[in-house]
């Protein structure tokens, strides 16, 4: 993959992770299977507060499966997973209240065709939070011109391009007031000229403190961002460390021909 | 401005080349242009004498028929009982309202720019069949009430397809969201449902509820003819309803459910909010396909002695009065028919046209 040159480099996004206050997700002995086929093994993940955690891996590794069950749109069947607080089983409130927030971006976007930028975008605080309308879409045309589209707002997704309706999909789950977001591939359907708008909103989203856990294949952003590295094969952590040492000298030689494939491509 | 901008090219000829280009291009197509216009002529001129130029539209009774061609006189003079049926005459005020605010709902809906439009639309689907409640029956609010037995013609046929439709939707949605739902029991029940009702005939169902069901039920339960026919008509309705937008929940991609999902939206709203408004849009043709033939199957009620439209012409072109007005009779029933399902139809058209953001996802 390509690397993307930004204008913030590393040194501009201090870590803003918290090392006192309690970890805000907690994965312990978390297994996953598919029918008979075992995607996720023995997973083990603290994320502390503020943290930015890049999570990538070969294809069929299982980094999708594992983000999506930090939401529950997967349930793990063994092992425990405590987001802010508040333990994933099948108590559908409690699934509710972590979904409310936890936000989520696709790598497909998942915007709804039938309503407008601004109708996604307010849809979930109204409906949700209850928060008053005129309230909400105050909110969302804040948000929307933080990632720069306030004046798409009364359109249509089908009338964007990708890269417009990614960053709808980033402001439409930010109005939640999330306090973790996860990312799955969010700029891999998208054109070369386009990954950088969204991930230019993604670094900006870094720099102001939100816990984020991403699978990506960005190299150049997860240099600049992550606070840790996290390599997955066969279902299985392989690897974690921060970017520079994970990307300057990695351990273990799974990591190491991954690097190398994906670098030199 | 600058006179860089392109017009798309007009491809419109004019009348007298596009007929020159496409009806007399060689000889044969002479020929051809020149048969089939003789057909028409010959086949269309004798269907106009017969209904409008040599026909006869007033007078005082089957005498003044002498016309070669049709005896509207027969319908004008019949009409009351082709659209009332044996609705008392100084009743008959109330189902005139019902049809002005059926019109009132339903025309908005065919102006664009017509003001509030959607309230109207609204109010077709809640209020009017409120207002029919109250007024057809009547003894309510001191309105004489009127049996059942006495409704009739085409008063009864859009009472029989009205309700029908209104509440075979609402059932339908409900019934194919249970069919895909992840509980077994809710989802049995349902596929036990629709697959019953859908695999017998409409005249099954019309004959079970009016002569079986009151076998079964108590001593005294015995309620309206009408009324059970309205409960098998609607129940048998939704089932294939249920089919119908199941096919729309299946279209909707899995992106969706998790994208509102993550949100935080319950079943309920996620339903509500993202799919459902979604899965309806994509088989508004499908439902509209399935409204329209519940239409013209309500004359089935025929069977079970209840006089809609057909069956009220059905009765009265054998009267020995008149002399084969059969023929009037019937066209007079499939104009009635038409009317209403073309006007479904065209109405669903602009509905779609108005639902269309521009992106199939
Ligand atoms: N619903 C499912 N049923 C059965 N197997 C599945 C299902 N979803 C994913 N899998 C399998 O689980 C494994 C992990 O899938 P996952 O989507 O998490 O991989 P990934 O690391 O995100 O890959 P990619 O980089 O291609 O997105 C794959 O082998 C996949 O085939
Ligand atoms: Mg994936």
């Amino acid at each position: 993959m390509a690397e993307h040159n930004s204008a913030t480099n590393a040194a501009d996004i201090p870590s803003a992770a918290q090392h006192d206050a309690p970890d805000i997700i907690q994965v312990e002995g978390m297994h996953k299977w598919y029918g008979e086929f075992h995607v996720l093994r023995d997973l083990n993940l603290s994320v502390r507060r503020g943290e930015r955690i890049v999570i990538c891996g070969p294809s069929g590794s299982g980094k999708s499966t594992f983000i999506r069950c930090i939401n529950r749109l997967e349930e793990h069947q063994q092992g425990k997973i405590i987001v802010d607080g508040v333990e994933l089983t099948d108590d559908v409130r409690q699934i509710d209240s972590v979904r409310r927030e936890v936000g989520m971006v696709f790598q497909h976007f998942n915007l709804f065709p039938h309503l407008t930028v601004l109708e996604n975008c307010c849809l979930a605080p109204v409906w949700v939070r209850k928060v008053p309308r005129k309230e909400a879409e105050q909110t969302a045309m804040e948000y929307l011109e933080r990632v720069k589209i306030p004046d798409q707002a009364h359109k249509y997704p089908g009338q964007l391009s990708g890269g417009q309706q990614q960053r709808v999909a980033i402001a439409r789950a930010l109005c939640m007031k999330p306090k973790i977001m996860l990312f799955d591939e969010p700029t891999s359907a998208l054109d070369p000229e386009m990954i950088k708008e969204v991930l230019d909103v993604m670094i900006e989203l870094a720099g102001s403190g939100m816990t984020m856990l991403c699978v990506t294949h960005e190299m150049g952003f997860a240099k600049t961002v992550a606070d840790r590295v996290i390599f997955m094969d066969g279902g299985e952590i392989v690897e974690q460390g921060p970017p520079k040492a994970f990307f300057s000298n990695p351990r273990e030689p799974r990591t190491q021909k991954f690097l190398e494939q994906i670098l030199q491509h | 401005m600058g006179g860089s901008v392109m017009k798309p090219p007009v491809s419109r000829l004019a009348p007298v080349q596009w007929i020159r280009q496409n009806l007399f291009s060689t000889w044969y197509n002479t020929l051809l242009t020149l048969a089939v216009g003789w057909l028409l002529v010959t086949s269309v001129v004798p269907v106009f004498d017969w209904l409008i130029f040599g026909a006869t539209f007033s007078g005082d009774g089957p005498g003044d028929c002498v016309g070669k061609g049709a005896c509207w006189l027969f319908i004008n003079q019949r009409l009351n009982f082709f659209i009332y049926g044996f609705y008392p005459d100084a009743e008959q005020w109330r189902v005139d309202i019902m049809f002005a605010l059926l019109a009132l709902s339903f025309v908005p809906q065919f102006i664009d720019r017509f003001p509030g439009r959607t309230w109207f639309g609204l109010f077709g689907l809640t209020g009017l069949p409120l207002c029919g409640y109250i007024l057809i029956p009547g003894g309510w609010f001191g309105l004489e009430p009127v049996d059942s037995s006495k409704w009739g013609g085409l008063m009864l046929t859009l009472v029989i397809a009205y309700v029908g439709i209104i509440a075979s939707l609402p059932i339908g949605v409900l019934l194919a969201l249970g069919r895909r739902s992840e509980m077994p029991i809710i989802r049995g029940l349902c596929i036990v449902f629709i697959e019953v009702w859908r695999a017998v005939p409409l005249i099954t169902v019309l004959f079970m509820a009016s002569v079986m069901l009151p076998l079964f039920l108590p001593e005294g339960m015995n309620f309206e003819k009408l009324l059970r026919a309205l409960i098998g008509i609607t129940l048998w309705q939704s089932a294939y309803m249920a089919e119908v937008i199941r096919g729309g929940l299946q279209a909707i991609p899995r992106g969706q459910y998790e994208a509102a999902s993550a949100l935080g939206l319950g079943y309920w709203r996620r339903m509500g909010l993202v799919i459902l408004p979604q899965a309806l849009k994509l088989v508004i043709p499908g439902i509209v396909n399935t409204f329209i033939a519940l239409f013209k199957d309500t004359t089935l009620v025929l069977i079970i002695g209840l006089f809609d439209v057909l069956g009220a012409v059905q009765s009265t072109v054998t009267d020995p009065a008149w002399q084969n007005v059969a023929t009037e009779g019937y066209v007079f029933v499939a104009f009635c028919f038409w009317v209403f399902c073309f006007g479904i139809s065209r109405y669903s058209q602009n509905l779609e046209r108005k639902l269309d953001t521009g992106h199939k996802t």
